[in-house]
């Protein structure tokens, strides 16, 4: 087992709406209306379903409620286990489902304010994510730039399966505006379900549609690529969270290939695939798709031919791994630094940047 | 892919052994070569209606190829047709040159993909004979492979035990995009049949089947849609695994066409450690999924995988099995594999024959 050091950053953590009552207070009298006069129900989406194995680790799901809903028994179970400097929260919860762009906005803007109130202003590790209600993307730049004033939002957070690919021009305010104001842009694995969970289709199972993220986070790196969207914002950094790690050497091969093949097609993208891939794009840690033996490990962080890619993670409170082994074994303790430290502190500018103003 | 570079033919001496290619694409020289084994009734439809796919496009792919009909421009016979009609020049350019003692053909333009199913049949069994007619029965060393109805799992067994025991057919073949994942049971009398009759099912990538072709909808460029089939045939066999397919057809195998292999460690990784969590779903699973993966999935190599080094192809290829690789050109493809120029040095003779010939020859049968 690798040993984690203390003052790492853990850049996917979870915090929970316990429903979608406890945004209420965030809302306007209208959408206060709108949800208790309809009777609208909670926003749990199909990707993490509550009592999914996957969802919570065994030893972390709590007697009742949501696991991620309690901030001591985060701090317990994640920041204070790891000893972590900053974590960073990605709300997954189900906003992005609701096809009305208007009440997208509302509980988008809801679950912002209610972050920042109900964490992150009660323990000063914690650091946020912006999600945006990527139908409008008039809209999303708006509340990027509402929340950005806050310097603890560090990220801006997107579904890996949403209403278009990520690199789709129409976005591209999105990423301007990210750019400019120093935030990265988060891409976390689960579905807006709006288009079907893989490309032929329904499948039958939540473990098929868990195990197809990692198939959308490859198909929008695609995207995302071709597009030229780093030709256009170079300082533009991008995460993949919970994407898992081990398909990308041979996807950048084949990817590689095609792109020496057909370039003429994209002739913006001035890079290679693989440059741009080090430059601009990041993967968390968790969770780690190989087996647990280190000779195989080892092999693929050859694979990657890269020790900047990996940021940590505990993805708290999903069951990624056991014990205290959020690290895979026979790491260095030069790999385990960098992960754990710098390689965060490089792709999150506005991490420091918190410390100097009160929000 | 090497050609895109050197545009100039030119034919390697250096494989002397005889090797399969495993993904040969043959052609009709006119539009109306398959009328003397079409109904008439299908005649009038076609020029009536013409070929009705899951996209909207009358002609033509949704997403223009790199090269017309995505070929090789040297590939053209010179007694006129598209690339890949001519038996003739087919032998002059790749059977003869290569020493190909086994070519699996693959035909694309059939009837799959179709919305009209009866159409689809018609067409199917139509290119099934047209397989003997022009082709198996004309060069020994080319063996056929049978299309099917894909959507219509019923029809689609008929036409294979129609042909059980042909030795003019060596595979059933479909393609990775369908209206369903490929394992849902609606697609289950393709395998039944197929194991009956002892044939191994190929996947190749490519095709239409309604849905959009990444989770988050439709991207804009013919390169995502190339890169797109390895993450498709990702979805295809995780479903296949995941549905039981395998299970309920023990003795069933299957080809991996044309999608890349590389991905295969990675994606056999990402499922044991989600079984692990989430067994209870899928309880009809009796082992971990990548061990369904070793016993019953080949793989074509073309596109060949091609890391700059060397050393990370090998130790993938050992993740993999070198008993499970199937070398095919892709001929007449753009992105032909010039047999010569896709395996590095630094590989054992036996793996090495394995490779090239002894793998095709123990699946399918052939001498």
């Amino acid at each position: 087992m690798t040993s984690p050091i203390p003052g790492g950053v853990d850049c996917d953590l979870h915090p929970a709406v316990p429903h979608l009552t406890s945004l209420l207070p965030y809302m306007n009298d209208y959408w206060r209306d709108q949800v208790t006069t309809r009777g609208m129900t909670d926003l749990v989406s199909q990707s993490y379903p509550t009592n999914s194995p996957i969802s919570s680790r065994p030893d972390w799901r709590p007697a009742q409620g949501k696991p991620g809903a309690d901030l001591a028994d985060m701090q317990k179970q994640a920041l204070d286990r790891f000893g972590v400097r900053y974590g960073i929260c990605n709300p997954l919860y189900g906003v992005q489902m609701v096809f009305s762009e208007d009440m997208q906005d509302a509980f988008c803007r809801a679950l912002n304010d209610w972050l920042a109130k109900e964490w992150l202003d009660k323990d000063a590790r914690l650091r946020g994510s912006i999600v945006i209600p990527t139908q409008s993307v008039e809209k999303s730049v708006a509340e990027i730039e509402r929340c950005a004033k806050d310097r603890r939002f560090v990220q801006v957070l997107m579904l890996v399966m949403g209403d278009m690919p990520l690199g789709k021009r129409a976005y591209w305010p999105i990423y301007a505006a990210a750019e400019r104001l120093g935030l990265a842009v988060g891409v976390h694995a689960g579905s807006a379900y709006h288009n079907p969970p893989t490309s032929v289709g329904w499948g039958s199972y939540h473990i098929e549609d868990y195990v197809a993220q990692a198939t959308a986070f490859q198909t929008q790196l695609t995207s995302l690529i071709v597009e030229g969207v780093f030709a256009r914002h170079p300082k533009l950094k991008m995460v993949m969270l919970e994407s898992g790690f081990t398909w990308l050497p041979a996807y950048l091969w084949r990817l590689h290939k095609f792109w020496r093949g057909i370039r003429m097609e994209t002739p913006w993208v001035d890079r290679a695939p693989l440059e741009i891939v080090r430059s601009n794009i990041r993967f968390s840690l968790q969770p780690v798709d190989a087996p647990p033996d280190t000779a195989t490990l080892n092999r693929l962080f050859d694979h990657m031919q890269s020790d900047e890619l990996l940021l940590f993670s505990t993805d708290y409170p999903h069951w990624q791994f056991d014990g205290d082994e959020v690290l895979p074994p026979g790491l260095s303790g030069d790999l385990v630094r960098k992960i754990m430290i710098d390689n965060p502190l490089a792709t999150y500018g506005r991490l420091e940047l918190a410390k100097e103003t009160t929000p | 892919m090497n050609v895109q570079f050197r545009p100039e033919p030119s034919v390697s001496t250096s494989i002397k052994t005889a090797i399969a290619d495993c993904d040969i694409h043959p052609a009709r020289a006119t539009k109306d070569e398959l009328y003397p084994l079409l109904e008439k009734r299908w005649h009038s439809h076609l020029e009536t209606y013409g070929i009705q796919a899951y996209h909207g496009m009358m002609e033509g792919p949704p997403y223009p190829k790199a090269q017309p009909n995505a070929s090789r421009r040297d590939a053209w016979p010179p007694e006129g047709g598209p690339q890949g009609s001519s038996l003739s020049f087919m032998q002059k350019q790749l059977l003869d040159p290569y020493n190909v003692a086994l070519g699996v053909l693959n035909p694309l333009a059939t009837g799959q993909g179709l919305r009209n199913q009866d159409f689809a049949a018609a067409l199917c069994a139509a290119i099934n004979d047209w397989q003997i007619e022009k082709w198996t029965s004309k060069d020994k060393r080319l063996k056929g492979s049978i299309v099917v109805a894909n959507e219509d799992g019923v029809t689609a067994a008929a036409e294979i035990r129609k042909r059980a025991g042909d030795p003019n057919f060596v595979q059933v073949l479909l393609l990775s995009r369908n209206v369903e994942p490929l394992g849902q049971r609606r697609y289950w009398p393709v395998y039944e049949a197929a194991q009956e009759i002892g044939l191994p099912v190929g996947i190749h990538a490519f095709g239409f089947g309604g849905n959009p072709l990444t989770p988050s909808g439709w991207p804009s460029f013919y390169i995502e849609e190339m890169v797109g089939h390895a993450q498709c045939q990702q979805t295809v066999l995780a479903s296949l695994v995941l549905e039981g397919v395998f299970e309920r057809f023990p003795k069933l195998k299957m080809v991996m066409i044309e999608a890349g292999f590389g991905w295969a460690p990675s994606l056999g990784w990402r499922l044991d450690k989600s079984f692990e969590r989430l067994h209870s779903e899928v309880p009809y699973l009796k082992r971990k999924p990548s061990e369904y993966i070793r016993d019953h999935i080949w793989w074509t190599t073309q596109p060949m995988e091609d890391p700059e080094r060397r050393d990370h192809l090998f130790q993938t290829i050992e993740w993999i099995g070198w008993d499970k690789l199937l070398f095919a050109t892709d001929y007449p493809h753009w992105d032909f594999d010039e047999p010569s120029r896709v395996l590095p040095p630094g590989v054992s003779e036996a793996n090495r024959e394995a490779f090239y010939l002894g793998n095709a020859k123990k699946l399918y049968g052939v001498a």
